[in-house]
Protein backbone atom coordinates (compact mmCIF):
# COMPACT_ATOMS: atom_id res chain seq x y z
CA UNK A 1 0.00 0.00 0.00
CA UNK A 2 2.89 2.37 0.73
CA UNK A 3 3.61 4.35 -2.42
CA UNK A 4 7.27 5.30 -2.42
CA UNK A 5 6.78 7.58 -5.44
CA UNK A 6 4.37 9.74 -3.45
CA UNK A 7 6.82 10.13 -0.56
CA UNK A 8 8.87 13.27 -0.03
CA UNK A 9 11.92 11.82 -1.78
CA UNK A 10 9.72 10.21 -4.41
CA UNK A 11 8.28 13.49 -5.63
CA UNK A 12 11.71 15.14 -5.52
CA UNK A 13 13.21 12.31 -7.58
CA UNK A 14 10.41 12.55 -10.13
CA UNK A 15 10.90 16.33 -10.42
CA UNK A 16 14.65 15.85 -10.92
CA UNK A 17 14.10 13.18 -13.59
CA UNK A 18 11.60 15.34 -15.49
CA UNK A 19 13.93 18.37 -15.28
CA UNK A 20 16.98 16.49 -16.57
CA UNK A 21 15.14 14.79 -19.41
CA UNK A 22 13.27 17.94 -20.44
CA UNK A 23 16.60 19.69 -20.81
CA UNK A 24 18.07 16.70 -22.64
CA UNK A 25 15.10 16.62 -25.02
CA UNK A 26 16.07 20.17 -26.01
CA UNK A 27 19.63 18.97 -26.54
CA UNK A 28 18.30 16.12 -28.68
CA UNK A 29 16.20 18.36 -30.88
CA UNK A 30 13.12 19.78 -29.16
CA UNK A 31 12.71 23.58 -29.33
CA UNK A 32 14.72 25.70 -26.89
CA UNK A 33 13.26 25.95 -23.37
CA UNK A 34 10.54 23.60 -24.64
CA UNK A 35 11.86 20.16 -23.81
CA UNK A 36 8.38 19.46 -22.55
CA UNK A 37 5.45 21.83 -22.86
CA UNK A 38 2.10 20.16 -22.46
CA UNK A 39 0.15 23.09 -23.90
CA UNK A 40 2.54 23.69 -26.82
CA UNK A 41 2.73 20.00 -27.63
CA UNK A 42 -1.04 19.51 -27.56
CA UNK A 43 -1.21 22.55 -29.82
CA UNK A 44 1.34 20.97 -32.18
CA UNK A 45 -0.74 17.77 -32.30
CA UNK A 46 -3.83 19.88 -33.05
CA UNK A 47 -1.88 21.26 -35.99
CA UNK A 48 -0.58 17.86 -37.06
CA UNK A 49 -4.14 16.64 -37.56
CA UNK A 50 -5.10 19.85 -39.34
CA UNK A 51 -7.47 21.30 -36.75
CA UNK A 52 -5.45 24.49 -37.16
CA UNK A 53 -3.21 25.38 -40.06
CA UNK A 54 -0.49 27.50 -38.46
CA UNK A 55 2.37 26.04 -40.50
CA UNK A 56 5.08 26.52 -37.87
CA UNK A 57 3.41 24.54 -35.07
CA UNK A 58 2.37 21.20 -36.56
CA UNK A 59 3.90 18.00 -35.23
CA UNK A 60 2.53 14.83 -33.67
CA UNK A 61 4.43 15.06 -30.37
CA UNK A 62 5.24 11.56 -29.08
CA UNK A 63 5.89 12.90 -25.57
CA UNK A 64 2.17 13.58 -25.11
CA UNK A 65 1.24 10.12 -26.39
CA UNK A 66 3.80 8.68 -23.96
CA UNK A 67 2.41 10.66 -21.03
CA UNK A 68 -1.04 9.12 -21.38
CA UNK A 69 0.13 5.61 -22.23
CA UNK A 70 2.79 5.64 -19.49
CA UNK A 71 0.21 6.65 -16.93
CA UNK A 72 -2.15 3.99 -18.29
CA UNK A 73 0.57 1.35 -17.80
CA UNK A 74 1.34 2.52 -14.25
CA UNK A 75 -2.36 2.58 -13.35
CA UNK A 76 -2.79 -0.99 -14.55
CA UNK A 77 0.47 -2.23 -13.04
CA UNK A 78 -0.48 -0.91 -9.60
CA UNK A 79 -4.22 -1.62 -9.83
CA UNK A 80 -5.10 2.07 -9.81
CA UNK A 81 -7.01 2.11 -13.08
CA UNK A 82 -10.42 3.48 -12.12
CA UNK A 83 -12.72 4.31 -15.01
CA UNK A 84 -14.87 7.26 -13.95
CA UNK A 85 -16.64 10.27 -15.45
CA UNK A 86 -19.63 12.55 -15.10
CA UNK A 87 -18.35 15.52 -13.08
CA UNK A 88 -19.61 18.48 -15.14
CA UNK A 89 -17.89 17.47 -18.39
CA UNK A 90 -18.94 20.49 -20.45
CA UNK A 91 -17.52 22.83 -17.82
CA UNK A 92 -14.25 20.92 -17.93
CA UNK A 93 -14.21 21.20 -21.72
CA UNK A 94 -14.58 24.98 -21.52
CA UNK A 95 -11.93 25.23 -18.78
CA UNK A 96 -9.54 23.21 -20.96
CA UNK A 97 -10.10 25.54 -23.90
CA UNK A 98 -9.63 28.66 -21.74
CA UNK A 99 -6.51 27.25 -20.10
CA UNK A 100 -5.03 26.58 -23.52
CA UNK A 101 -5.83 30.08 -24.78
CA UNK A 102 -4.24 31.63 -21.67
CA UNK A 103 -1.18 29.40 -22.02
CA UNK A 104 -0.77 30.35 -25.68
CA UNK A 105 -0.94 34.06 -24.87
CA UNK A 106 1.97 33.46 -22.48
CA UNK A 107 3.52 30.87 -24.83
CA UNK A 108 3.75 27.90 -22.54
CA UNK A 109 2.09 25.85 -19.84
CA UNK A 110 3.41 25.78 -16.25
CA UNK A 111 5.88 23.06 -17.23
CA UNK A 112 7.37 25.27 -19.89
CA UNK A 113 7.26 28.31 -17.61
CA UNK A 114 9.59 26.40 -15.26
CA UNK A 115 11.78 25.27 -18.16
CA UNK A 116 11.93 28.80 -19.55
CA UNK A 117 13.05 30.05 -16.14
CA UNK A 118 15.68 27.33 -15.87
CA UNK A 119 16.94 28.29 -19.32
CA UNK A 120 17.38 31.92 -18.30
CA UNK A 121 14.28 33.36 -19.98
CA UNK A 122 13.29 35.94 -17.39
CA UNK A 123 9.99 36.59 -19.19
CA UNK A 124 8.89 33.42 -17.43
CA UNK A 125 8.91 35.31 -14.12
CA UNK A 126 5.81 37.43 -14.82
CA UNK A 127 4.25 34.25 -16.22
CA UNK A 128 4.91 32.28 -13.05
CA UNK A 129 3.70 35.19 -10.92
CA UNK A 130 0.54 35.23 -13.03
CA UNK A 131 0.17 31.48 -12.58
CA UNK A 132 0.42 31.89 -8.81
CA UNK A 133 -2.09 34.76 -8.89
CA UNK A 134 -4.52 32.71 -10.96
CA UNK A 135 -4.20 29.72 -8.65
CA UNK A 136 -4.64 31.99 -5.63
CA UNK A 137 -7.87 33.33 -7.18
CA UNK A 138 -8.97 29.77 -7.89
CA UNK A 139 -8.41 28.73 -4.28
CA UNK A 140 -10.66 31.63 -3.28
CA UNK A 141 -13.48 29.92 -5.18
CA UNK A 142 -12.59 26.56 -3.62
CA UNK A 143 -12.77 28.05 -0.14
CA UNK A 144 -16.22 29.42 -0.92
CA UNK A 145 -17.46 25.96 -1.80
CA UNK A 146 -16.83 25.79 -5.55
CA UNK A 147 -16.79 22.25 -6.90
CA UNK A 148 -17.89 20.43 -10.01
CA UNK A 149 -19.65 17.63 -8.18
CA UNK A 150 -18.85 13.97 -7.82
CA UNK A 151 -17.71 11.73 -10.62
CA UNK A 152 -19.13 8.25 -11.07
CA UNK A 153 -17.68 4.87 -11.82
CA UNK A 154 -18.14 3.90 -15.43
CA UNK A 155 -17.30 1.09 -17.88
CA UNK A 156 -13.69 0.01 -18.14
CA UNK A 157 -13.91 0.55 -21.89
CA UNK A 158 -14.79 4.21 -21.28
CA UNK A 159 -11.56 4.61 -19.34
CA UNK A 160 -9.67 3.12 -22.27
CA UNK A 161 -10.82 5.80 -24.72
CA UNK A 162 -8.16 8.44 -24.02
CA UNK A 163 -5.28 5.91 -24.08
CA UNK A 164 -6.69 4.37 -27.29
CA UNK A 165 -6.92 7.78 -28.96
CA UNK A 166 -3.27 8.38 -28.08
CA UNK A 167 -2.32 4.92 -29.37
CA UNK A 168 -4.23 5.84 -32.54
CA UNK A 169 -2.19 9.02 -32.88
CA UNK A 170 0.99 6.94 -32.64
CA UNK A 171 -0.26 4.58 -35.34
CA UNK A 172 -1.11 7.58 -37.55
CA UNK A 173 2.40 8.90 -37.04
CA UNK A 174 3.99 5.57 -37.93
CA UNK A 175 1.79 5.22 -41.03
CA UNK A 176 2.40 8.83 -42.10
CA UNK A 177 6.02 9.48 -41.10
CA UNK A 178 7.71 12.83 -41.50
CA UNK A 179 9.21 13.37 -44.95
CA UNK A 180 12.10 15.82 -44.76
CA UNK A 181 11.19 19.16 -46.37
CA UNK A 182 7.55 18.19 -46.98
CA UNK A 183 4.75 19.98 -45.09
CA UNK A 184 2.46 16.98 -45.30
CA UNK A 185 2.77 13.21 -45.15
CA UNK A 186 -0.45 11.40 -45.93
CA UNK A 187 -3.04 12.95 -43.64
CA UNK A 188 -0.62 14.47 -41.13
CA UNK A 189 0.90 17.93 -41.27
CA UNK A 190 4.54 18.52 -40.38
CA UNK A 191 6.14 21.93 -39.89
CA UNK A 192 9.16 22.50 -42.09
CA UNK A 193 10.20 25.57 -40.11
CA UNK A 194 9.52 27.08 -36.69
CA UNK A 195 9.15 25.26 -33.38
CA UNK A 196 7.00 22.52 -34.92
CA UNK A 197 9.95 21.48 -37.09
CA UNK A 198 12.22 21.04 -34.08
CA UNK A 199 11.96 17.70 -32.34
CA UNK A 200 13.98 14.93 -30.80
CA UNK A 201 13.95 11.54 -32.59
CA UNK A 202 10.54 9.85 -32.34
CA UNK A 203 11.72 6.89 -30.28
CA UNK A 204 13.57 9.03 -27.73
CA UNK A 205 10.57 11.35 -27.32
CA UNK A 206 8.20 8.42 -26.94
CA UNK A 207 10.31 6.51 -24.42
CA UNK A 208 10.90 9.61 -22.27
CA UNK A 209 7.20 10.43 -22.48
CA UNK A 210 6.28 6.91 -21.38
CA UNK A 211 8.72 7.01 -18.46
CA UNK A 212 7.51 10.41 -17.28
CA UNK A 213 3.87 9.34 -17.66
CA UNK A 214 4.54 6.28 -15.54
CA UNK A 215 6.40 8.18 -12.80
CA UNK A 216 4.03 11.13 -12.77
CA UNK A 217 0.98 8.90 -12.40
CA UNK A 218 2.51 7.22 -9.37
CA UNK A 219 3.85 10.42 -7.81
CA UNK A 220 0.74 12.56 -8.63
CA UNK A 221 3.11 15.23 -9.96
CA UNK A 222 1.14 18.43 -10.65
CA UNK A 223 2.49 21.92 -11.28
CA UNK A 224 -0.80 23.60 -10.40
CA UNK A 225 -1.36 21.42 -7.35
CA UNK A 226 2.11 22.41 -6.16
CA UNK A 227 1.10 26.05 -5.76
CA UNK A 228 -2.52 25.33 -4.83
CA UNK A 229 -1.61 23.07 -1.91
CA UNK A 230 0.93 25.60 -0.73
CA UNK A 231 -1.65 28.41 -0.81
CA UNK A 232 -4.66 26.43 0.38
CA UNK A 233 -3.16 24.01 2.92
CA UNK A 234 0.33 25.45 3.50
CA UNK A 235 1.55 22.06 2.32
CA UNK A 236 4.77 21.94 0.32
CA UNK A 237 4.78 18.31 -0.84
CA UNK A 238 4.04 18.83 -4.56
CA UNK A 239 5.91 22.15 -4.48
CA UNK A 240 9.18 20.32 -3.79
CA UNK A 241 8.51 18.45 -7.05
CA UNK A 242 8.39 21.57 -9.22
CA UNK A 243 11.37 23.14 -7.45
CA UNK A 244 13.35 19.95 -8.12
CA UNK A 245 12.28 20.07 -11.77
CA UNK A 246 13.46 23.67 -12.18
CA UNK A 247 16.76 23.13 -10.34
CA UNK A 248 17.57 19.92 -12.24
CA UNK A 249 16.71 21.52 -15.58
CA UNK A 250 18.84 24.56 -14.68
CA UNK A 251 21.85 22.38 -13.78
CA UNK A 252 21.46 20.30 -16.94
CA UNK A 253 21.09 23.45 -19.05
CA UNK A 254 24.33 24.81 -17.56
CA UNK A 255 26.18 21.61 -18.42
CA UNK A 256 24.76 21.58 -21.96
CA UNK A 257 25.37 25.33 -22.51
CA UNK A 258 21.63 25.89 -22.84
CA UNK A 259 21.45 28.62 -20.19
CA UNK A 260 21.08 32.06 -21.80
CA UNK A 261 19.88 34.63 -19.26
CA UNK A 262 17.94 37.71 -20.32
CA UNK A 263 14.61 39.11 -21.43
CA UNK A 264 15.30 39.89 -25.07
CA UNK A 265 15.15 37.48 -28.01
CA UNK A 266 14.36 34.46 -25.93
CA UNK A 267 13.15 31.47 -27.96
CA UNK A 268 9.39 31.26 -28.53
CA UNK A 269 8.75 34.05 -26.02
CA UNK A 270 7.67 37.68 -25.95
CA UNK A 271 8.44 40.55 -23.60
CA UNK A 272 4.93 41.91 -22.90
CA UNK A 273 5.12 41.36 -19.16
CA UNK A 274 1.50 42.25 -18.48
CA UNK A 275 0.24 39.70 -21.01
CA UNK A 276 2.68 37.07 -19.86
CA UNK A 277 1.22 37.60 -16.40
CA UNK A 278 -2.44 37.72 -17.46
CA UNK A 279 -2.23 34.80 -19.91
CA UNK A 280 -0.78 32.56 -17.27
CA UNK A 281 -3.20 33.90 -14.63
CA UNK A 282 -6.11 32.79 -16.83
CA UNK A 283 -4.52 29.37 -17.28
CA UNK A 284 -3.90 29.17 -13.53
CA UNK A 285 -7.54 29.82 -12.62
CA UNK A 286 -8.77 27.35 -15.22
CA UNK A 287 -6.38 24.62 -14.02
CA UNK A 288 -7.42 25.22 -10.43
CA UNK A 289 -11.14 25.10 -11.24
CA UNK A 290 -10.53 21.86 -13.15
CA UNK A 291 -8.30 20.33 -10.46
CA UNK A 292 -5.04 19.82 -12.33
CA UNK A 293 -2.34 21.26 -14.57
CA UNK A 294 -2.35 20.11 -18.20
CA UNK A 295 0.20 17.39 -17.48
CA UNK A 296 -1.83 16.07 -14.59
CA UNK A 297 -4.95 16.05 -16.79
CA UNK A 298 -3.09 13.82 -19.25
CA UNK A 299 -1.95 11.46 -16.48
CA UNK A 300 -5.50 11.31 -15.07
CA UNK A 301 -6.82 10.57 -18.58
CA UNK A 302 -4.46 7.61 -18.62
CA UNK A 303 -5.76 6.19 -15.34
CA UNK A 304 -9.38 6.22 -16.48
CA UNK A 305 -10.59 9.71 -15.57
CA UNK A 306 -12.99 10.63 -18.36
CA UNK A 307 -13.45 14.16 -17.01
CA UNK A 308 -9.74 14.83 -17.35
CA UNK A 309 -9.95 13.44 -20.90
CA UNK A 310 -12.69 15.98 -21.63
CA UNK A 311 -10.43 18.75 -20.30
CA UNK A 312 -7.74 17.56 -22.72
CA UNK A 313 -10.30 17.60 -25.55
CA UNK A 314 -11.05 21.18 -24.52
CA UNK A 315 -7.35 21.97 -24.78
CA UNK A 316 -7.31 20.68 -28.36
CA UNK A 317 -10.31 22.88 -29.15
CA UNK A 318 -8.66 25.85 -27.41
CA UNK A 319 -5.51 25.35 -29.48
CA UNK A 320 -7.56 25.31 -32.66
CA UNK A 321 -9.38 28.51 -31.62
CA UNK A 322 -6.10 30.12 -30.58
CA UNK A 323 -4.47 29.64 -33.96
CA UNK A 324 -7.51 29.89 -36.24
CA UNK A 325 -8.60 33.17 -34.64
CA UNK A 326 -5.17 34.69 -34.08
CA UNK A 327 -5.34 34.54 -30.28
CA UNK A 328 -1.93 32.95 -29.75
CA UNK A 329 1.01 35.25 -29.16
CA UNK A 330 4.16 35.25 -31.26
CA UNK A 331 7.67 36.46 -30.59
CA UNK A 332 6.31 39.94 -31.34
CA UNK A 333 3.91 39.76 -28.41
CA UNK A 334 0.28 39.22 -27.59
CA UNK A 335 -2.31 39.96 -30.28
CA UNK A 336 -5.33 42.28 -29.84
CA UNK A 337 -7.63 39.28 -30.33
CA UNK A 338 -5.64 37.34 -27.75
CA UNK A 339 -6.07 40.15 -25.23
CA UNK A 340 -9.85 40.15 -25.77
CA UNK A 341 -9.92 36.36 -25.44
CA UNK A 342 -8.06 36.54 -22.11
CA UNK A 343 -10.59 39.09 -20.82
CA UNK A 344 -13.49 36.90 -21.95
CA UNK A 345 -11.77 33.93 -20.33
CA UNK A 346 -11.54 35.70 -16.98
CA UNK A 347 -15.27 36.52 -17.10
CA UNK A 348 -16.08 32.89 -17.95
CA UNK A 349 -13.92 31.57 -15.08
CA UNK A 350 -15.48 34.07 -12.70
CA UNK A 351 -18.98 32.91 -13.65
CA UNK A 352 -18.00 29.25 -13.35
CA UNK A 353 -16.31 29.83 -10.00
CA UNK A 354 -19.19 31.81 -8.56
CA UNK A 355 -22.16 29.84 -9.84
CA UNK A 356 -21.02 26.25 -9.34
CA UNK A 357 -21.24 25.69 -5.64
CA UNK A 358 -23.28 22.57 -5.34
CA UNK A 359 -23.40 21.63 -1.69
CA UNK A 360 -21.40 18.44 -1.35
CA UNK A 361 -23.23 16.16 1.03
CA UNK A 362 -20.29 14.10 2.23
CA UNK A 363 -20.30 15.06 5.85
CA UNK A 364 -22.61 13.21 8.19
CA UNK A 365 -22.74 12.19 11.82
CA UNK B 1 -18.68 8.96 18.70
CA UNK B 2 -18.07 7.97 15.08
CA UNK B 3 -17.96 10.61 12.37
CA UNK B 4 -17.91 9.87 8.66
CA UNK B 5 -16.77 11.96 5.70
CA UNK B 6 -17.85 10.65 2.31
CA UNK B 7 -15.40 11.98 -0.25
CA UNK B 8 -16.07 9.33 -2.88
CA UNK B 9 -16.23 10.65 -6.42
CA UNK B 10 -14.75 14.00 -5.48
CA UNK B 11 -11.67 15.20 -7.28
CA UNK B 12 -8.65 17.00 -5.93
CA UNK B 13 -8.59 18.91 -3.60
CA UNK B 14 -12.18 18.38 -2.40
CA UNK B 15 -11.52 15.27 -0.27
CA UNK B 16 -8.86 17.15 1.68
CA UNK B 17 -11.00 20.29 2.02
CA UNK B 18 -14.01 18.49 3.46
CA UNK B 19 -11.84 16.32 5.70
CA UNK B 20 -10.08 19.36 7.15
CA UNK B 21 -13.48 21.02 7.66
CA UNK B 22 -14.57 17.99 9.63
CA UNK B 23 -11.37 17.96 11.68
CA UNK B 24 -11.97 21.58 12.66
CA UNK B 25 -15.47 20.75 13.86
CA UNK B 26 -14.65 17.50 15.63
CA UNK B 27 -11.30 18.53 17.15
CA UNK B 28 -10.55 15.08 18.60
CA UNK B 29 -11.68 11.46 18.62
CA UNK B 30 -12.16 9.29 15.57
CA UNK B 31 -13.21 10.14 12.01
CA UNK B 32 -13.83 7.77 9.11
CA UNK B 33 -13.17 9.08 5.60
CA UNK B 34 -14.39 7.25 2.50
CA UNK B 35 -12.41 7.86 -0.68
CA UNK B 36 -12.35 6.11 -4.05
CA UNK B 37 -8.95 6.91 -5.52
CA UNK B 38 -5.42 6.22 -4.37
CA UNK B 39 -4.54 9.87 -4.85
CA UNK B 40 -7.32 10.94 -2.50
CA UNK B 41 -6.21 8.31 0.03
CA UNK B 42 -2.64 9.61 0.01
CA UNK B 43 -3.68 13.25 0.10
CA UNK B 44 -6.12 12.76 2.96
CA UNK B 45 -3.54 10.81 5.00
CA UNK B 46 -0.83 13.40 4.35
CA UNK B 47 -3.10 16.32 5.26
CA UNK B 48 -4.56 14.79 8.40
CA UNK B 49 -1.14 13.71 9.68
CA UNK B 50 0.04 17.29 9.19
CA UNK B 51 -2.85 18.33 11.47
CA UNK B 52 -1.66 16.03 14.25
CA UNK B 53 -4.11 13.21 13.58
CA UNK B 54 -2.89 9.62 13.34
CA UNK B 55 -4.03 7.37 10.52
CA UNK B 56 -5.26 4.38 12.51
CA UNK B 57 -6.45 2.13 9.75
CA UNK B 58 -6.88 1.98 5.97
CA UNK B 59 -9.22 -0.70 4.68
CA UNK B 60 -10.15 -1.47 1.07
CA UNK B 61 -13.87 -0.79 0.82
CA UNK B 62 -16.27 -0.90 -2.13
CA UNK B 63 -13.81 0.11 -4.89
CA UNK B 64 -12.12 2.56 -2.60
CA UNK B 65 -10.75 2.95 0.88
CA UNK B 66 -12.10 3.48 4.31
CA UNK B 67 -9.61 5.58 6.26
CA UNK B 68 -9.89 5.83 10.03
CA UNK B 69 -8.05 8.71 11.65
CA UNK B 70 -7.74 9.33 15.35
CA UNK B 71 -6.61 12.04 17.71
CA UNK B 72 -6.53 11.59 21.45
CA UNK B 73 -7.79 14.42 23.60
Amino acid sequence: MKNVFASKWGIIAVGVIIGIFASLLQFWGNPANMGICVACFLRDITGAIGMHRAPVVQYMRPEIIGFVLGSFAAAYAFKEFRPRSGSAPVVRFVLGALAMIGALVFLGCPWRALLRLSGGDWNAIPGLLGLAAGIWAGTGFLKKGYNLGATRKTYSAAGWIAPLIMAGFLVLMLLNPKISGEPQSGILFYSIEGPGSLHAPLLISLVIGLAIGFLAQKSRFCTMGALRDLILFKQGHLFTGIVSLAVAAFATNLLLHQFNPGFIEQPVAHTMHLWNFLGMALAGIAFTLAGGCPGRQLFLSGEGDGDAAIFVAGMFAGAAFAHNFGLASSGEGATPAGMIAVAVGFVACLLIGLTMREKIGGVSG
Amino acid sequence: MNKTVDARGLSCPQPVIITLDKIKKVEKGEIVILVDTDTARENVCRATEAQGWAVAEIQPDDDGYRITIRKEG
